[in-house]
């Protein structure tokens, strides 16, 4: 195979990288000893720790969902924004950009909502050479009861009107960070946009409350005995973050505005999948916080052994290849047929796709002895209770072993919303074989 | 109990350790939570093996090690001695996937001493029926059905000839996968159940049998097997020539330093038992230790993973050496072999003979019992409820299925229970235990 030239080169709303990958603003970008190991590291990019009027933070700060061993797939936080003066921070900013002029150094900001007090920040973001600026509209604790982060961004008017009150000093380009606190994602979006937004980020981190301790009774992340809702991130919430960044890459009024996808990120997989969606370059932060800097190595390598597989050159080929793919429920096939089929070759005999169909789905596994084979009881498939609704593969723990099989020979689509628009009549209910007509 | 009798180091320390918590977390959490569990099927005692791991990896040991006892009294002892590699974790689907088992002995092993180690009494003995019954033999089949039977509400007491209750738990099981003293404790945890026991009592010597016909509604019979099989070979009565059982009953009872080994050892027979004979005259500081087996080396009767263990100490095999004499001035010096096939002669020089070629059948002693019928290999009869042909006796362990593994033992003893029970109670067995 010809290794083609593969550029990594990304721009997100008027803001370079070598590559797509930023730290996201977190405490790996704290501080700009930290960000310049990043750069050397391999970093794109690397959105600050947010600058504003220096806070006072608690401790402790952290907590984890761990899962059956796993470590850290889900990150909870109280951290505030930075805690160091504003002054400190765009100094670094300035030394950081003359050792690495072609690095993207965006400096998140948050101040309290006065037009004033953003000019002033904003005018300083400009004389110390930063490449971006990131409204962080985010934060979904402390800083909100503060009227700023996510209480912010989740007012359209705020977001539009804070939005419109940056641009109209910044110099450089404009990303809003969304909060993913909302019930839906495309009011703030578009409030963004229509305030002059460059490009959206997405998600900051979700409301939670990380567990409760069951032998003292305390929730945590615990400080002197109490505990305060925090923000969570990390793997578990990748999914949540894939539909947000789709439905904006989508929307009519946001879908030519980049975004920069955060959420879960770890490996350069998911970085591809956020491309496909919608996104031009990713951030991380839960992933570094728990590997560090170093897992950047992998997803450049990966990411372009990946591109060059594809015959690609560029991720700029990737990004929203699959957001069209995501419709709304309405338009989807109902016609569409699959059937669950069991590889008895692969099977283990765990049964676990039994009782998960039988418990948890249709009653379609019959457990049958198989005389060819010792008599073992080998699972299966009753079509007529077949809904092929994936279930069985999902917990089948023997790769290969359950396929789900297309059986409705491609016969015509029937959407939902057609049978709406053409007022065709149809029989409610389950069925293995095409629509019913009634 | 604070902390359960092992050996931690030395020639004797444990095969398999015990797990750390954070050990058994990464193991359980590797269990798919299979559906009617294959490894279950696998165990004699069928233990809910899903059920007791996805307790553990919830950190509910407590409920975890209910679990395990509930099917299987001596669930400790079994999780330390059962071939597993043979049973459950032989039939564990990671096997399939070319993974690892599980290791579910382990696990168990974490879930019992949990429980064990903080003198926590999971069971009660149940509303008195005002039945009684005799238990002769106090090893794994005759402690698996007094515990059932206590538990069902019997006044139960085991009778057994040696000095402590374990049956070959306590006397015979190598010394590195179960400590004496283990057994013994175990053994002794029925006392909360209300079992008594009277040890260092013969049933037919100390006590005559009559005498518990009388005073008990039903007798159970777990008398296990006996000694070791003859050679029937000239030289076999020469100072030097001991037998198995002797010889690991004396590493159960004393401490290593005081147990006489020779330099060259050499054990006659293939079994586990021969395994267990050679590899512990090794730990004991033998120079040589071998094993003289008649037939090839995949006849061998012992498992493969405990030939692994002789292989791996270090210990000597010859194959096709049959036995012929034991020659000596006063002691045994040397063993003279033949090959079978190619009528060659060996001569292998010795200081100590242990004879590994089996336990006999108790059959004299079994035919005192009135109307308990023997089978040609003098194996006790029993129906599907382990009543034997005389309906106030019942039986189970090595003396019915002519020797298997402890946890057979136990399966038998607590299924004759149930037989005890569905008899003086005319009830199914519905017993709390499962
Ligand atoms: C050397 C050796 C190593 C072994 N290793 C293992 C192992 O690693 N794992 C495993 O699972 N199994 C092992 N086994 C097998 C296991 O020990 C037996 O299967 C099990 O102990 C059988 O239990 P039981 O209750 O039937 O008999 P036993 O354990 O033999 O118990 C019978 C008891 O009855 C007593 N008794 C006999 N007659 C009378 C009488 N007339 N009156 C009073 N009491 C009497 C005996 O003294 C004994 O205490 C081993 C066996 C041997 C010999
Ligand atoms: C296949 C599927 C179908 C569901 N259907 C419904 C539904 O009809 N109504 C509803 O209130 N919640 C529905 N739910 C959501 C569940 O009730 C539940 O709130 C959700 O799965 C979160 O719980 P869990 O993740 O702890 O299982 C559904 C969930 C699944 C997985
Ligand atoms: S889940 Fe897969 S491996 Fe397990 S029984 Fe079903 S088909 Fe076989
Ligand atoms: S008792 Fe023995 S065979 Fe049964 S599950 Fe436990 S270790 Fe496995
Ligand atoms: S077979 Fe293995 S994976 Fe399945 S339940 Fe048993 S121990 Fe767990």
């Amino acid at each position: 195979m010809k290794n083609s030239v593969i550029d990594l080169t990304t721009n997100t709303g008027g803001i370079i990288s070598p590559n797509p990958f930023w730290l996201a603003s977190a405490p790996p970008t704290n501080m700009g000893s930290m960000v310049e190991r990043a750069f050397e590291a391999g970093w794109g990019g690397a959105v600050w720790k947010t600058i504003g009027q220096p806070i006072v933070n608690v401790s402790s700060r952290l907590a984890t969902l761990d899962y059956r061993g796993s470590k850290m797939i889900g990150l909870n936080n109280i951290e505030l924004i930075t805690d160091r003066p504003i002054e400190t921070n765009f100094k670094e900013i300035e030394k950081c950009k003359k050792r690495f002029p072609t690095h993207a150094v965006i400096a998140s900001l948050m101040v309290e909502s006065k037009r004033d007090a953003w000019h002033e920040i904003v005018k300083r973001t400009n004389d110390s050479g930063a490449d971006g600026i990131e409204l962080n509209f985010g934060c979904p604790h402390g800083m909100s009861e503060r009227g700023m982060g996510s209480a912010m961004g989740q007012v359209p008017e705020y977001t539009c009107m804070v939005t419109e009150w940056v641009k109209e000093v910044a110099k450089v380009p404009v990303l809003v960070k969304l909060t993913p606190n909302v019930g839906s994602i495309l009011p703030p979006g578009r409030a963004a946009v229509k305030g002059g937004a460059d490009g959206l980020s997405l998600i900051n981190t979700i409301n939670s409350v990380m567990g409760v301790d069951v032998d003292t009774f305390m929730p945590y992340p615990m400080v002197n005995g109490m505990a305060a809702h925090g923000g969570y991130c990390g793997p578990a919430v990748k999914p949540i973050a894939l539909n947000m960044v789709g439905e904006l890459a989508r929307d009519k009024e946001t879908k030519h505005i980049p975004i920069s996808g955060i959420g879960g990120v770890e490996t350069w997989r998911d970085a591809v999948e956020f491309m496909l969606l919608g996104s031009t370059s990713v951030q991380v932060c839960t992933a570094v916080m728990h590997y560090g800097y170093r897992i950047v190595e992998d997803l450049i390598d990966g990411l372009t052994n990946y591109l060059r597989e594809k015959g690609m050159t560029s991720p700029k080929q990737l990004v929203g290849k699959s957001a069209a793919a995501v419709t709304d429920w309405g338009n989807l096939d109902m016609n569409y047929k699959v059937l669950a089929r069991v590889d008895k070759d692969k099977c283990i005999n765990c049964n676990l796709c039994f009782v998960a169909c039988d418990d948890g789905a249709h009653q379609a596994i019959k457990l049958v002895p198989d005389q060819a084979r010792g008599g073992k009881a080998y699972p299966e498939i009753v079509d007529e209770e077949c809904v092929g609704c994936n279930l069985c593969s999902l917990v089948c723990p023997s790769p290969g072993c359950i396929s789900m099989v297309r059986m409705d020979g491609e016969t015509q689509k029937l959407s939902w919303r057609e049978v709406q628009e053409k007022g065709i009549a149809i029989k409610p209910g389950h069925a293995n074989k095409n629509i019913e007509r009634a | 109990m604070a902390k359960l009798p092992v050996l931690t180091d030395g020639p004797f320390k444990e095969l398999h350790p015990a797990m750390t918590m954070p050990e058994a977390l990464r193991e359980a959490n590797r269990c798919l939570y299979c559906y009617d569990a294959p490894c279950t099927r696998a165990c004699p005692t069928h233990i809910d093996v899903p059920a007791f791991i996805k307790k553990i990896a919830s950190g509910n040991l407590v409920g975890s090690a209910r679990v395990i006892f509930e099917s299987n009294i001596l669930g400790g002892s079994c999780a330390r001695v059962c071939p597993v590699e043979a049973l459950c974790e032989g039939a564990c689907v990671h096997n399939s996937l070319q993974h690892s088992p599980i290791e579910i002995g382990r696990l168990q092993r974490v879930a019992t001493d949990h429980v064990m180690e903080r003198d926590i009494q999971l069971f009660e003995a149940g509303k008195a029926t005002g039945k009684k019954v005799a238990i002769i033999g106090g090893g794994p089949a005759g402690l698996g059905c007094a515990a059932e039977l206590a538990i069902l509400g019997y006044s139960v007491t085991v009778f057994d000839d040696r000095a402590q209750p374990g049956g070959l738990n306590t006397y015979a099981m190598a010394q590195y996968k179960i400590n004496t003293d283990f057994a013994i404790a175990e053994a002794k945890l029925l006392e909360q159940l209300g079992v008594h026991f009277k040890q260092n009592t013969h049933v037919g010597k100390d006590v005559p049998l009559a005498e518990l016909e009388k005073d008990f509604d039903a007798i159970f019979i777990g008398v296990g097997l006996g000694a070791t099989q003859k050679l029937g070979i000239p030289g076999e009565d020469l100072p030097g020539v001991v037998d198995a059982l002797t010889f690991i009953e004396e590493l159960k009872t004393k401490k290593p330093a005081d147990v006489k080994v020779g330099k060259r050892v050499l054990v006659i027979g293939a079994g586990n038992t021969a395994i267990d004979a050679v590899t512990q005259a090794k730990r004991l500081g033998a120079e040589r230790s071998a094993i003289v087996y008649r037939k090839g080396e995949d006849d061998m009767p012992a498992y493969d993973y405990e030939y692994e263990i002789g292989k791996s100490m270090g210990c000597d095999f010859y194959f096709h050496a049959s036995p012929v004499r034991i020659e000596g001035n006063g002691k045994a010096e040397k063993l003279v072999c033949k090959n079978a096939q190619t009528g060659a002669e060996l001569t292998l020089e010795c200081d100590m003979v242990i004879k590994a070629i089996g336990q006999a059948k108790r059959a004299e002693f079994l035919k005192g019992f009135p109307q308990v019928a023997l089978d040609d290999k003098g194996r006790v009869v029993v129906n599907a409820e382990f009543q034997t042909s005389n309906p106030k006796y019942f039986a189970g362990g090595d003396c019915v299925n002519g020797g298997k593994e402890a946890v057979d033992a136990v399966a038998g003893g607590k299924a004759a229970a149930r037989g005890i029970h569905k008899k003086l109670n005319g009830a199914a067995a519905n017993s709390k235990v499962a």
